[in-house]
């Protein structure tokens, strides 16, 4: 698959500079949303691939005897018609923000949302636990997710992934607050379309990396404009972009997805 | 034409003294990637009075302020019924993805909080939030604002200077990146003349002729375009 072909150089991974007003998640509680916050029960079923911490023949590491203690699950559905998302990377993280409106995109955030690439972001010094998706999620698929660590305390969950049929749109959630999650306690979260500023949003052949064009990720060099912001939405050919590979079908609306975390254990 | 907020001045002197004064910061971030604001109208009123309302036709005042950004009649009538207003607190244009902040001191009575301004470049596009209620629990609270229009001016995505005067066809300026020229004008007919969520600029690929002076890769929004945070103290 040509989306995921790209290779990170390693030392190119810094975050924006820390501003916990300035992110921009949209709680489903919000006043103008119909939507509820959910609350369930934790999940009766344990997952079976979970290895057992204190088995004896477990290889991984038997010198250390610190237990798992947290676990959450994140559940998130692509609520788009053809947009499909680049494999979704969450992470645990107690400082910085993938991303801040209204500034330039770190280069690891570039690489994602011009080519769907999750891992310089997973990477970055200050993540803690990480997790993503061995696949993209197809619009109107549902996918989940399990982030473990010894601790919730200061914790920040970020999730993020690529609308693979765009030039540099990317979606996700942004250090959003986990620290005072109990066991069992569920909060679900939509999802808005970010533009990374850092490609124009040309929609011409050969610079969409998703199916719609098979072009070109990540390159290098960054539009004028430079700042990430909400994205405008696509054009396509048949609303005028006479130049453009994408039609009506990859046109997209608020939000993205929606995401549900619960707290397992 | 129906004003939502003339008609409702005489009960106002009687309904204050429920809730007391608050104390408020109110940021506005423009979400938007090409978007302007025009200087923005804060104001916190009684429950009773309300800047616009979706579904309803838009006073005069509302139609000065989303044709041309002009907020001289909101503010007489905002001053009319006492409410506590911040006129402007960007000094100007609010650019895209960047953030404004100012305070306010609301008198007791006046719980519900309206925000305002035009869209640049739209011919009668605002940005709007309509008598939020103010909590009376002190924290900090995020709340995000959709595009309207105005339905009081046919959305030709024409740039022309003087424009803004309510009556005359047109977007008056559109800052940033340079609109088109020699349009042909994309409508003349504005058939929803209620205050509606705004269906959003068409714009074409053409810097000269076309339909629109506007660029469909630069002046196009989804909503929301603007997120606000306010701090009760």
């Amino acid at each position: 698959m040509k989306l995921f072909r790209l290779t990170l150089p390693a030392a190119c991974l810094v975050l924006a500079a820390c501003g916990s007003d300035n992110d921009d998640n949209m709680p489903i509680t919000m006043p103008d949303d119909d939507m509820s916050m959910v609350d369930e029960p934790a999940p009766a079923d344990p997952d079976p691939a979970d290895p057992d911490p204190t088995d004896p023949t477990d290889p991984t590491d038997p010198t250390d005897p610190t237990p798992t203690t947290v676990e959450l699950m994140i559940t998130a559905t692509n609520l788009t018609y053809a947009q499909p998302l680049s494999p979704i990377g969450v992470a645990l993280h107690q400082e910085g923000q993938f991303w801040q409106l209204g500034t330039p995109a770190s280069d690891a955030l570039e690489v994602l949302a011009e080519g769907g690439d999750n891992s310089g972001l997973l990477a970055l010094d200050v993540v803690q636990s990480q997790t993503s998706a061995a696949a993209p999620l197809a619009p109107g698929q549902k996918t989940e997710l399990t982030l473990t660590h010894d601790s919730l305390d200061g914790q920040k969950l970020s999730l993020i992934s690529m609308m693979v049929n765009t030039n540099d749109g990317f979606t996700g959630l942004n250090a959003l607050d986990v620290s005072a999650m109990t066991v069992g306690q569920a909060m679900t979260y939509t999802t808005h379309a970010y533009d990374a500023g850092t490609e124009a949003n040309s929609e011409a052949q050969g610079t969409i990396p998703g199916p719609a064009d098979g072009g070109t990720g990540f390159s290098a060099e960054r539009e004028a404009l430079n700042k990430v912001a909400m994205h405008p939405g696509v054009v396509g050919v048949d609303d005028g972009l006479t130049t453009s590979v994408l039609t009506s079908s990859h046109k997209f609306n608020n939000p993205l997805m929606t995401v549900t975390i619960t707290r397992t254990k | 034409m129906k004003t939502r907020i003339l008609p409702l001045i005489t009960g106002i002197l009687f309904a204050s003294g429920t809730t007391s004064a608050a104390s408020l910061d109110v940021k506005v971030t423009n979400l938007t990637q090409g978007i302007y604001f025009t200087p923005l109208l804060v104001s916190a009123h009684t429950s009773d009075a309300m800047v616009f309302q979706a579904g309803e036709k838009a006073s005069d005042a509302l139609a000065a302020m989303a044709e041309g950004g002009s907020l001289t009649g909101l503010s007489d009538i905002l001053t009319g019924i006492n409410a506590n207003t911040m006129e402007n607190p960007a000094g100007g244009l609010l650019a895209p993805v960047t953030s404004t902040m100012t305070s306010l001191e609301t008198d007791a009575g006046n719980d519900r909080l309206s925000i305002v301004a035009m869209m640049l470049p739209t011919n009668d596009g605002f940005v709007g939030l309509n008598s939020w209620p103010i909590p009376t629990t002190p924290g900090t609270y995020h709340i995000y604002l959709n595009a309207y229009d105005a339905g009081t001016e046919a959305n030709n995505e024409l740039v022309v200077e003087g424009s803004g005067a309510p009556g005359t066809p047109g977007i008056p300026a559109s800052p940033g990146v340079a609109p088109g020229t020699q349009g042909m004008g994309v409508t003349e007919m504005e058939e929803n003349t209620h205050v509606h969520i705004h269906r959003g600029n068409l714009g074409d690929d053409e810097i000269t002729g076309g339909k629109s002076d506007l660029h469909n890769t630069v002046h196009r929004w989804l909503n929301p375009v603007a997120k606000v945070t306010v701090t009760v103290k």
